[in-house]
């Protein structure tokens, strides 16, 4: 698929920083050296600070404990080989692909927390599928934040994709049905839909992204095809959280993982797999419509942890 | 918001007072259920490891292990080296306890409130040099331009007339936004009456990268319109961007030495993991901001950034976002957020809310009234609102001392009240003055009217009638009776929850639970 064309290398070039801090904290802090209490100590650390949360990383680290104590881990570059495996293993084959309707609109419905990125994250889920020769429709729902409707239309306009939206502050459920009609009346392979950010702990506002739900899955059968939830890849621990609750109230089927560019740590990703049964789908390196990866837990995990012994040794 | 850090530091002070004598190993091994809470809560390693640290080294300097009290005195030194790392005056809890022993108030831990002095202003406003110029900036999602609309409003309560300058030319409609939150903050009536404007040029706007620079320009002439026109206070928001991209970094050191702005503040995410120490750090070092903003404050986020940002920084905290409305913006004081963390609510905030929603004309006309036996449901109804107007019940009840832990895994919905205010709504003007006209007939119409129960209408006017007679005979009674009045009902403060809980279907169904949460704690 041509989709998934240089994905190892893309993937690494827009996680050059993750890869730095991650691997040149792991890789500088093992390789070379014999492992002991000291080393598996700043192991710990080093984990924790790249967002692997306490869980996870006491759970590999209990690995490396036993491993050390049973005498099969005996050097840095062991423990950097045994990471690897066990990080690679919290991700089983999954469908990792956008699920499509049999027939007719494939609904995407795109979630998430204030700020967390949900409109360029669209841009880009667009321009993707676009670039597939897909007719894409997008629905403005996000009549509450002032500006939120704007900044799609604007997007709509770059990507030459059209927008249907409704009157600020107005019910995003009504779009939401207007949207419906609409993607079933142009024939439309992809509608997305935005959603205002909302933080999970304010319920009246996870009861709205029910009902929009609800009223999408009334207008198109078996919608929404997706639900996405838009995750900043620089938030903490408290993003389990989110995908917890979000799952709770709007059933996801996936999470994009945005800013990942920016953050200087990927452990986020291990801690919300560890946690959540939901697939990471997508990662977003950037602000320009193409900077979209689909998340790949192999390629992921290989560029976390790659020997570039031309390069770093 | 802190329910996780409230709980684990309890169960270390709950440990250390169980045991008759206490080693330096019992406070070592009670700290290590602190340093995962941390950890969880996102506090950077690094601050966890020397957080913990100091606190024993600091427990053990006070000898708190010969101590009669050792969880008592613990508390003492959590809280202190809380307050420190939060960015407040560390001496803050010995003075608090000195002045409850010269007061004679209260028993157990005493919340060091009311101390003057403690904090340097909140934020440096020069009025006699032109306009005071503050510019906002931070990553991408951080909530700048909210935070410009609620610091704008802040600043327009306290008499000052702003100008908001949009200088965020690189996310789409990013200036529309600015112009939008900036309208409403004009046009809220109950701000004042000081102006309040927006500088924006939206055919600067040109797609991401293209722009770099022209914000500068944008913001030199806003500031010029903003002397133009006698404006008091500038506000620059600039475009979100990581601290690693050198050319949008330049951007704002450019805006920086053109416009030298008075104030810098980084807003902050307050649910930002283990690397918010490293952008704040970044921006910290090229800009020298003059404060930080924390934003989300409002989410179930266990605030581990507020603890590093300022420790790892040297920024002290300014302010912290609590909601979407407009008002949603708190002063940001280390004591007061300490003792919230620690479990013991901050009644000085909430009294402060309080004021701003109520003036003292209001609140004393209506006590007379109280006292008089005199309050209609009008009068109800309009306590109801105010209350309302403060935030989320939740949050409000959290910033009482104890109830906060209480509520944990308690559902308080706001939703109740709408059925309280319906049914009110629902009474006629008879009815609202003399509630006990309220008969079967009567009772079945307004239930009808408000779409809810005979029964809740009942229930309503009785507690109606039982609170009215309270303040009654607290009317009559001197303010130290009446302190010990609420404090003789007991599980009082439950009890009157529990009636506002017992409305409605789902209310009933926790109710015995608050109260039996009320009864443990006593």
């Amino acid at each position: 698929m041509s989709f998934f064309k240089n994905v190892i290398s893309r993937l690494k070039d827009g996680l050059v920083k993750t890869r730095q801090s991650l691997t040149r904290g792991l890789r500088s802090l093992l390789v070379g050296r014999v492992l002991d209490d000291q080393l598996i100590a700043e192991l710990e650390s080093a984990l924790i600070q790249a967002d692997v949360g306490v869980v996870a990383t006491r759970q590999l680290i209990a690995g490396v404990r036993e491993g050390y104590l049973a005498g099969r881990l005996k050097r840095g570059e062991d423990v950097l080989d045994y990471l690897k495996r066990e990080i690679k293993a919290m991700w089983p084959e999954h469908d990792r692909q956008l699920r499509s309707a049999p027939s007719g609109p494939t609904v995407i419905l795109v979630t998430g927390i204030n700020g967390a990125g949900k409109t360029t994250s669209i841009s880009k889920l667009c321009a993707t599928l676009r670039n597939q020769n897909k007719k894409v429709i997008l629905a403005a729902c996000d009549t509450f934040r002032a500006g939120a409707v704007r900044q799609l239309e604007i997007w709509g306009e770059r990507l030459g994709v059209e927008v249907i939206k409704g009157q600020q502050g107005g019910d995003p459920a009504s779009v939401a049905f207007d949207a419906c009609k609409a993607a079933l009346a142009r024939n439309a392979d992809v509608l997305i839909i935005d959603t205002a950010g909302r933080l999970h702990t304010q319920d009246p506002l996870m009861r709205q992204l029910a009902k929009i739900r609800s009223v999408i899955a009334r207008q198109i059968e078996g919608a929404p095809h997706e639900t996405l939830l838009v995750l900043d890849a620089t938030s903490g621990q408290n993003a389990l959280r989110q995908a917890e609750e979000f799952a709770k109230t709007a059933d996801l089927t996936g999470i994009f993982l945005a800013k990942l560019d920016g953050t200087a740590k990927g452990g986020i990703v291990v801690a919300i797999r560890s946690a959540t049964n939901i697939p990471v789908k997508f990662v977003g390196l950037g602000e320009t419509p193409d900077d979209i990866q689909p998340f790949d837990p192999d390629s992921f995990v290989e560029a976390l942890f790659e020997t570039e012994s031309a390069v770093e040794v | 918001m802190f329910e996780r850090l409230s709980d684990s530091f309890n169960s270390v002070f709950r440990k250390l007072s169980g045991q008759s004598s206490i080693s330096e190993s019992n406070v070592r091994e009670a700290m290590q259920d602190v340093r995962t809470a941390l950890l969880e809560a996102d506090v950077h390693y690094e601050v966890v490891e020397k957080f913990c640290d100091s606190v024993v080294q600091e427990a053990l300097g006070r000898e708190v292990t010969k101590s009669l009290k050792p969880g008592q005195e613990m508390i003492g030194v959590v809280y202190d080296r809380l307050v420190e790392f939060l960015g407040g005056d560390p001496g803050a809890w010995k003075q608090a306890e000195d002045m409850a022993a010269s007061t004679g108030a209260g028993q157990g831990p005493v919340l060091p409130i009311g101390l003057s002095g403690e904090h340097p202003p909140i934020m440096h406003l020069p009025s006699d040099q032109g306009p005071t110029v503050i510019m906002m900036c931070g990553l991408q999602g951080s909530g700048k331009t909210t935070t410009c609309g609620k610091l704008a409003a802040y600043l327009k309560k306290r008499g000052r007339s702003v100008m908001l300058v949009a200088a965020d030319l690189q996310r789409p409609a990013a200036v529309e936004q600015l112009q939008t939150v900036g309208a409403q903050v004009a046009q809220d009536e109950t701000l004042g009456s000081a102006k309040v404007l927006v500088h924006a040029e939206p055919d600067k706007t040109a797609e991401y990268g293209k722009a770099v620079g022209v914000a500068v320009q944008v913001c030199r002439r806003g500031v010029e319109e903003a002397r133009k026109q006698g404006i008091d206070t500038v506000i620059l928001d600039t475009a979100g961007r990581l601290h690693v991209n050198d050319a949008l970094m330049e951007e704002l050191n450019q805006v920086n030495k053109t416009l030298r702005p008075h104030q810098i503040f980084l807003i902050v995410d307050a649910m930002t993991g283990q690397d918010a120490v490293n952008s704040a750090k970044a921006f910290h070092e090229r800009l020298e901001v003059d404060g930080i903003i924390l934003t989300k404050f409002d989410s179930d986020t266990r605030g581990g950034a507020a603890i590093s940002v300022k420790h790892v920084t040297g920024a002290p905290i300014k302010f912290i976002g609590v909601g979407e409305k407009l008002g949603a913006l708190e002063e940001f004081h280390p004591s007061r957020i300490a003792s919230r963390i620690l479990g013991m609510g901050d009644v000085l905030s909430l009294v402060e809310k309080a004021r701003h929603e109520v003036s003292e004309e209001e609140a004393e006309a209506l006590q007379a009234k109280l006292a008089k036996g005199e309050m209609t449901m009008d009068d109800f109804l309009k306590q109801l609102r105010t209350i309302r107007r403060m935030g989320p019940l939740k949050q409000l009840l959290g910033l009482l001392p104890g109830i906060g832990a209480a509520l944990k895994d308690v559902h308080v919905e706001d939703k109740q009240l709408d059925r309280i205010e319906a049914i009110v709504n629902s009474m006629n003007r008879e009815e609202r003055k003399t509630p006990d006209v309220l008969d079967n007939s009567r009772r079945k119409r307004i239930a009808s009217g408000s779409g809810t129960s005979q029964n809740e209408v009942g229930q309503l006017a009785k507690q109606f009638a039982a609170v009215s007679k309270l303040f009654k005979q607290m009317g009559s009674m001197s303010s130290k009776a009446q302190v010990d009045a609420v404090r003789a009902m007991g599980a009082g403060a439950g009890a009157g929850l529990g009636g506002m809980g017992g409305f409605g279907k789902k209310g009933s169904s926790y109710t015995p639970s608050i109260k039996s949460k009320f009864k443990k704690r006593k």
